[in-house]
């Protein structure tokens, strides 16, 4: 319960049919959770006129429809946004196991063909490709949005000493599932896309898969954790899925 | 039931009203980009406003109809004609088996929407049946339409059998009949050359240079080549915040106008990305989304800038307008 630090929350406007809820400025865990808590509250009480919402790393914007807010014209659509959601921050309990805190585990075959850049990574830092996995598996991380393609995490938490700069010549295809490095930041393609993240392996997994009832096996809020698999687990795991 | 493709046109997809509820796995709202005019050809056949409807852009399809069907065409004029004859807009439709309807170049607007009486049968996916270009799913097999496509549709509704009898009488010895009815002008957009954009002041206005802000106001801007269904590139006055700042990602929206490092600002359209991390500047209003979505590159723009409340009341009203189309089209089909 953490009802006094959810109140001063700020409400601003993104457009005329959104509102964006500031949890602050601070990029952590304990805002993610706080935006995961009026997310949770959102889901479970569902309102006419409020459409959906995205998180993102200190915000959740709420997207409304006015002409059913207002019913139909008859009431100010931003009183009650307003209104509705002020009363979500005042009663969402920021409480970690009661939101069902989830621990996702990404198996990924490191190196070779699968992360051809796995050997630069390693040199840059002074480190072998053994241990940039090893740092890479150790930790776990946090889900802080999914965002600039479908099921794309933005991934927080990753260890400083395995930080490696974009590629100076992008790549035109990243295969689906490729786990990468640019800068400080790690996180896994869910489709084919161009990029110059530093690959140095790949998921089995499908992340996003518009035919499954939930598409994306991510979602903002979400620990991580990568698995270290061989090319032959790889190979069984792709055959798994295919069925 | 189909609809066969003789020319695809430049860029004609299925859209309906977009797919909700799933930005948060960042998954795009699609959808057609002047829902005011697709909705308003849903209806004038009788549809759900919700209805996969055809959007064609700048250019039209040419498209051959194996069965008797009721459509609409509305949005931007493309001189549609069904074997050499002119038709009309904004007006029920009744085309005859055999018959070919040509929709050439947009002459005002940009995008003509196609409303099928019953709605066009693709799958719907995550809800909705708008094409998501390039995740390639959703609409026709996730693309946009090519020669030799066949489109099936539904059955009408109950709604427009009176209606569908008439036309169909009234066609008899021809390729196509329209009731001589058509709606209030008022209740549908006019597409002016160099139309006036109202928006609001973005969350990030105020970090921009005082003569950036002024200028974003009070000078014009032209819609780029570079424009499409993700977002318009607009060419004018270079934007500049006061000094460098970082932006966390965050949500943005259909109308957003962001801008790059470069200075010159982008309207995030229906195909737009999920989050965004460029300053943003403004954001129109969603009452002239439609008009915005009629802008053909090369013309020019003028920003005005109004209040929440205004934004509101605009949207409101258009709302009502569309109610009040609706109950005068339900009186329109039961008096056949």
């Amino acid at each position: 319960m953490n009802r006094k630090e959810l109140l001063p929350i700020q409400l601003i406007p993104l457009g005329d049919k959104a509102v964006v809820l500031q949890f602050g400025e601070e990029v952590s865990e304990g805002t993610q959770s706080k935006i995961q808590a009026v997310a949770h509250y959102l889901d479970s009480h569902p309102t006419p006129g409020i459409l959906e919402y995205v998180p993102a790393y200190t915000t959740l914007t709420v997207y409304y429809d006015p002409w059913i807010l207002s019913e139909k014209g008859k009431k100010n659509p931003y009183d009650k946004v307003v209104g509705i959601l002020q009363s979500a921050l005042s009663k969402a309990k920021d409480d970690h196991k009661a939101n069902g805190k989830r621990l996702v585990e990404i198996p990924v075959c490191y190196g070779g063909a699968f992360g051809p850049d796995l050997e630069e990574v390693a040199e840059k830092n002074n480190l072998t490709p053994e241990k940039v996995v090893e740092l890479h598996t150790k930790k776990s991380y946090l889900v802080h949005m999914i965002g600039f393609a479908p099921g794309f995490p933005y991934l927080g938490g990753m260890d400083k000493r395995i930080a490696t700069p974009r590629k100076s010549k992008p790549r035109a295809v990243i295969p689906a599932g490729s786990v990468g490095i640019a800068g400080t930041q790690t996180g896994v393609y869910p489709l084919e896309t161009p990029g110059g993240w530093q690959l140095i392996g790949r998921t089995p997994l499908t992340l996003f898969n518009p035919e499954r009832e939930e598409p994306s096996i991510l979602k903002a809020g979400d620990q991580v954790r990568f698995i270290a698999i061989s090319e032959q687990e790889f190979k069984k795991q792709v055959k798994l899925h295919e069925h | 039931m189909s609809i066969k493709v003789i020319k695809p046109g430049l860029l004609t997809t299925v859209q309906d009203m977009g797919r909700y509820k799933h930005q948060q796995e960042g998954v795009i709202v699609s959808g057609a980009m002047d829902t005011f005019a697709m909705r308003i050809a849903n209806l004038l056949v009788g549809n759900p406003e919700n209805t996969a409807t055809l959007e064609a852009t700048l250019q039209g399809p040419t498209l051959y109809f194996e069965q008797d069907q009721l459509v609409a065409l509305t949005g931007a004029d493309m001189a549609a004609s069904i074997n050499n004859e002119p038709v009309r807009m904004w007006r029920p439709l009744l085309v005859r088996a055999g018959s070919t309807l040509v929709l050439k170049n947009a002459k005002h607007g940009c995008r003509t929407y196609l409303a099928i009486a019953g709605g066009i049968d693709v799958p719907s996916i995550m809800g909705s049946a708008s094409t998501y270009l390039r995740a390639v799913f959703g609409g026709y097999q996730g693309r946009s339409l090519l020669a030799d496509d066949m489109l099936s549709c539904h059955e009408s509704t109950n709604k427009v059998a009176a209606l569908e009898l008439k036309l169909t009488d009234e066609a008899i010895g021809n390729w196509f009949s329209q009731p001589n009815w058509t709606l209030e002008p008022q209740s549908y957009m006019v597409y002016e050359d160099q139309p006036v954009i109202r928006a609001m002041k973005g969350l990030e206005h105020d970090l921009f240079k005082e003569s950036s802000q002024e200028g974003f106001w009070q000078s014009q801007f032209q819609v780029t080549a570079q424009s499409d269904r993700m977002g318009y590139r607009l060419l004018g006055q270079s934007l500049l915040l006061s000094e460098h700042k970082d932006l966390l990602s965050s949500a943005v929206t259909f109308g957003t106008v962001q801008v790059p490092p470069e200075g010159m600002p982008i309207i995030l359209m229906a195909d737009h990305q999920t989050t965004g991390g460029y300053p943003r500047i403004a954001q129109v209003i969603a009452a002239d989304l439609p008009k915005l979505a009629q802008v053909q590159p090369g013309r020019i723009i003028q920003f005005k800038e109004v209040s929440l409340q205004d934004a509101h009341a605009l949207y409101l009203k258009q709302e009502a307008d569309l109610e009040q189309l609706k109950s005068a089209l339900s009186l329109k089909f039961t008096k056949v």
